[in-house]
């Protein structure tokens, strides 16, 4: 078959909503796109342990410890799923890890905000994974099958982190006033980072069309944060925070919010790795692999030795 | 081996009366280690009471490109199916 007969017959794979397969002829652009887009995803998962796990051990109970570290093991359990996934295209774990720690590839500009109070476990929950759900969602049906298929165990366990996230913010509000203007303050400093999270705006997105075209994503940027705006708005009203937007405004005509100019010079900047937090981050992850070295070596030792051990059993 | 440890595909069964299922993929190094990791990367809430791991070089694939003529001869063969055949009206279960 012709490049244009293969490239036909996989579009119209994709029209009629069938999923392509890891061993399925897929246009070289539409493989590199997905390996970006799944290695970012699994990239982000591995760092967004990091702002949580700076709350793990000075969590304010033994319960609300427990669920913390259960989440921030689910996020580990996301980025394996993704790295497996992006494996399927041909790209190496090693390669992937590589990037990471060099910091030539990215992940979400999200974890490089400081967690500075316990109620920011709160608007993370809340507010970062609510935003990644609304993202997430659809991409449960994204064209690509290995991808698609991960993005529904991902989904799965994510509502219980936005659930977690809503309880502490929420408990917090109905608390002492110092507990709630820990709560109003995490909301200030998690909001507009949080609806950055949708990416740029559709006409500053130039990826987007063809990404909609190949069904790798449903929705577009600009759809996606109108959506989770209009979805969280009223949840803060319930616990009477404040969303820090003046303009913010219910628009009767358009039967959605309005919402005030986003700063994208922060987006990009923070993207850019002037962020108040990226060198830590990435610190953080060089530290974790160097002083896991002597792990993995030792598994390895393990491994070969207890091999041995079976093969001596066998041979006497 | 000593940078990368090898893949290995991980199907589990969620309850007895099922198939183990094709759930995802991760590296270790052993067949061992490969089970202990997949207890904690896909059960952690309860998804399974048995985990098979087998590595993935193990695993023989049919060729996409040959999925016509692997495939065809199952198409033409419509008497296969019970809906091929008549059933008088009076007949009310079969």
């Amino acid at each position: 078959m012709s490049r244009e007969e293969l490239e036909a017959e996989f579009q119209s794979k994709i029209d009629a909503e069938q999923r392509i397969e890891p061993q399925d002829w897929m246009p070289e652009a539409y493989r590199k796109t997905l390996i970006r887009q799944i290695s970012q995803h699994a990239h982000s998962e591995i760092v967004g342990m990091l702002p949580e796990g700076n709350w793990i051990t000075r969590a304010p109970n033994m319960r609300r410890k427990m669920a913390l570290l259960a989440k921030v093991q689910d996020e580990a359990g996301h980025g394996l799923y993704l790295y497996s996934a992006a494996e399927t295209l041909g790209m190496s774990r090693e390669k992937m890890v590589e990037d990471l720690l060099s910091g030539k590839a990215k992940y979400s500009s999200i974890f490089n905000y400081p967690t500075l109070t316990w109620a920011d476990m709160g608007a993370i929950g809340w507010l970062v994974d609510g935003a990644a759900i609304a993202n997430q969602v659809p991409l449960c049906r994204a064209s690509y099958g290995p991808y698609a298929r991960a993005m529904v165990r991902v989904c799965k366990e994510e509502s219980f982190h936005q659930r977690q996230g809503f309880d502490v913010i929420c408990t917090l509000s109905k608390g002492t006033p110092e507990q709630k203007a820990m709560a109003q303050d995490a909301l200030d400093r998690w909001w507009w980072p949080a609806i950055m999270m949708f990416g740029p705006n559709d006409d500053e997105s130039p990826n987007s069309a063809r990404s909609m075209k190949w069904k790798i994503k449903r929705f577009s940027n600009d759809q996606l944060r109108q959506e989770f705006i209009d979805m969280t708005v009223p949840q803060a009203e319930l616990i009477g925070l404040t969303i820090p937007d003046p303009d913010l405004k219910w628009n009767e005509g358009k039967g959605q919010y309005d919402f005030g100019e986003i700063n994208w010079d922060e987006f990009f900047n923070v993207i850019k790795g002037n962020g108040p937090c990226n060198k830590a981050r990435l610190k953080a992850r060089n530290d974790a692999h160097n002083n896991g070295a002597w792990v993995r070596e030792a598994a390895v030792a393990y491994a070969e030795k207890r091999t041995n051990r079976k093969n001596t059993a066998k041979a006497s | 081996m000593k940078n990368t440890w090898p893949l290995w595909e991980v199907f589990i069964r969620s309850k007895n009366g099922l198939h183990h299922k094709h759930v995802g993929s991760l590296h270790a190094v052993d067949a061992e280690m490969a089970i202990e990791n997949s207890r904690d990367v896909y059960t952690r809430r309860s998804e399974g009471i048995s985990i098979w791991v087998v590595p993935s070089t193990e695993v023989h694939a049919s060729n996409p490109n040959e999925k016509g003529s692997l495939f065809d001869p199952a198409d033409d063969k419509i008497y296969r199916h019970p809906t091929f055949y008549n059933v008088p009206d009076e007949v009310e279960n079969m």
